[in-house]
């Protein structure tokens, strides 16, 4: 069961992430023994998730990796909210979805887009707008602050989308394949950007990807989910500390792990 | 928008406009019809020029009915569609009844309305709303009911309202709909001006081009009554490239921008 308005709204913790243990469970995620179905087109039940339990303690970026449809679009919506587990239960701070599709609002411009849960909040336009402006920059779209959407590149609409979760100031971030639209050096980019912007302000993060190397690269901990119906097989803890480079030894020995675990051996 | 793609633009259908005009003055001249079943464009002409200031006072009339008409059946129309789409007792009853409504030949309405509302521009305004507001309310009800829902999902995590996710979701984007719906009532709104102005009692000199093409006719004036009808047909013209500027105005992201492919 959902804590009611667990959290405040704007959570302006600034502090070292692995020292911090105040805050309790109430930032945290707990999933505890979740099943979960969907019907598809024709009406056949279709198992997404079979009893998946995971934590995110209050700070920690957990990813889960997994094949495409094993469940992982699905968790992250309970994890938001926006659906019910059929059994087990769901505990979890208020969170901000980034979902697969960016979502943008054609009829916005990139700031408007990314103040949007401002607004909703409450903030008049002008003030949301100087708030973002300097993470807007920071992200790299600068001079595009009055570009429609439509006049974007896709790392840029990503970029957007993401800034706008980070607006919406959940203690929990759900990131479903946040970078999967973007080419491989701007995805580097921003992996880096997230690991430096969770370093100064940390959040709870239940980061969803099939790229094994990046849920090693953003993790504290990785959970490997198997093929549907969903569950997870693995949980490895990362222990390395940040900044993580892709060459490292153990970066890739904890990717070999993963893959393993996935039942895929890596064939380098 | 550049100057010169715009004269681009108008070329095709002027040029089209000028060899149907040609066309016909010469069927006319050359084939020997009688200018009582159909004037030619020169004596149309001439009776334009003759006639103008009457026209023109008659034009003044029926530009203001159907603007003031298209209005009342835009802001009816799109308000209709709201309603039908947030309250489901209104979908149920009153979205049937406004199908229905389509099929009423207002003229029976006439007398009643003048009874109610006088022999002014009122009743007129009435009848152009209840046959423009329609388009309106079926695009916009269909803009609003194809509105993604991962997007008032997405909202929705923010923690919008009802009412929120659709000032900030739905109604924007059902924007384009309801304008398109706009241009079938623009349309529709010369022709139902004439069945206004036809069927409702007026006082004053002036009563507008429906019901000056109706006396023209049984006068036997075929060439005046032509004249107006070509007065309607470039108003239909202008306000619809009116309409259009106002939509890229207020809608311009929906639009494909200059140079991209239609």
């Amino acid at each position: 069961m959902r804590p009611q308005a667990a959290g405040a709204r704007q959570s302006e913790s600034v502090g070292n992430r692995t020292a911090r243990t105040d805050g309790g469970e109430r930032e945290g995620v707990i999933v505890s023994g979740v099943s979960r179905h969907f019907t598809d087109r024709r009406g056949n039940a279709v198992q997404a998730l079979h009893e998946v339990s995971l934590r995110a303690a209050p700070h920690e970026v957990l990813t889960v990796v997994g094949p495409s449809g094993c469940g992982k679009t699905t968790l992250l919506e309970l994890i938001c909210g926006l659906q019910s587990p059929d059994a087990g239960a769901v505990e979890a701070a208020p969170a901000a979805l980034m979902a697969q599709r960016d979502l943008l609002l054609p009829w916005r411009s990139a700031l408007d887009n990314a103040v949007l849960p401002l607004q909703i909040a409450g903030l008049p336009r002008k003030q949301a707008r100087a708030q973002a402006l300097p993470l807007f920059r920071e992200l790299g779209l600068e001079g595009f602050e009055n570009a429609r959407p439509s006049e974007l590149s896709g790392g840029m609409r990503q970029r957007v989308a993401f800034l706008r979760t980070l607006l919406a100031g959940k203690p929990v971030l759900c990131l479903d394949e946040p970078f999967g639209a973007l080419d491989a050096i701007t995805r580097m980019q921003m992996q880096s950007w997230l690991a430096a912007a969770l370093a100064r302000q940390p959040r709870t993060v239940v980061l969803v990807t099939h790229d094994v190397e990046e849920a090693v690269l953003l993790g504290d901990r990785v959970a490997v989910m198997s093929p549907r119906p969903g569950r997870v097989v693995q949980e490895l803890t990362i222990e390395m500390p940040r900044p993580r480079r892709r060459g490292e030894r153990e970066i890739a020995n904890l990717r070999e792990q993963a893959l393993r675990a996935l039942g895929a051996e890596d064939p380098q | 928008m550049i100057r010169g793609s715009r004269m681009a633009n108008a070329l095709p259908p002027l040029m089209l406009f000028v060899a149907a005009i040609g066309a016909w003055e010469l069927y006319v001249d050359l084939g020997g019809v009688d200018p009582v079943l159909l004037p030619a464009p020169h004596e149309v002409a001439t009776a334009a020029w003759s006639e103008a200031g009457v026209l023109w006072h008659n034009t003044l009339v029926t530009v203001k009915e159907v603007a003031l008409g298209l209005l009342l059946a835009v802001a009816a129309g799109f308000a209709l569609a709201i309603a039908v789409h947030l309250w489901r007792p209104v979908r149920r009853s009153v979205y049937p009844l406004a199908v229905g409504s389509q099929a009423l030949p207002f003229v029976v309405l006439a007398p009643v309305l003048a009874f109610w509302l006088g022999f002014g521009i009122l009743p007129k305004l009435v009848v152009i709303g209840l046959i423009c507001f329609f388009p309106v309310t079926v695009t916009t009800v269909d803009g609003l009911n194809a509105v993604d829902p991962d997007r008032v999902k997405l909202l929705r995590t923010f923690d919008a309202s009802r009412w929120q996710a659709f000032r900030f979701g739905e109604l924007p984007a059902a924007l384009p709909a309801a304008l398109s719906g706009a241009r079938i009532a623009l349309v529709v709104a010369w022709i139902s001006a004439f069945i206004a102005e036809t069927s409702s009692p007026t006082v004053g000199p002036y009563a507008g081009l429906g019901r000056q093409i109706m006396t023209d006719l049984s006068i036997v004036d075929p060439a005046g009554a032509a004249a107006a009808t070509a007065v309607l047909f470039f108003c239909s013209i202008a306000f619809f490239h009116l309409l259009s500027i106002a939509e890229r105005r207020i809608a311009g992201w929906a639009q494909p921008r200059q140079g991209e492919s239609r």
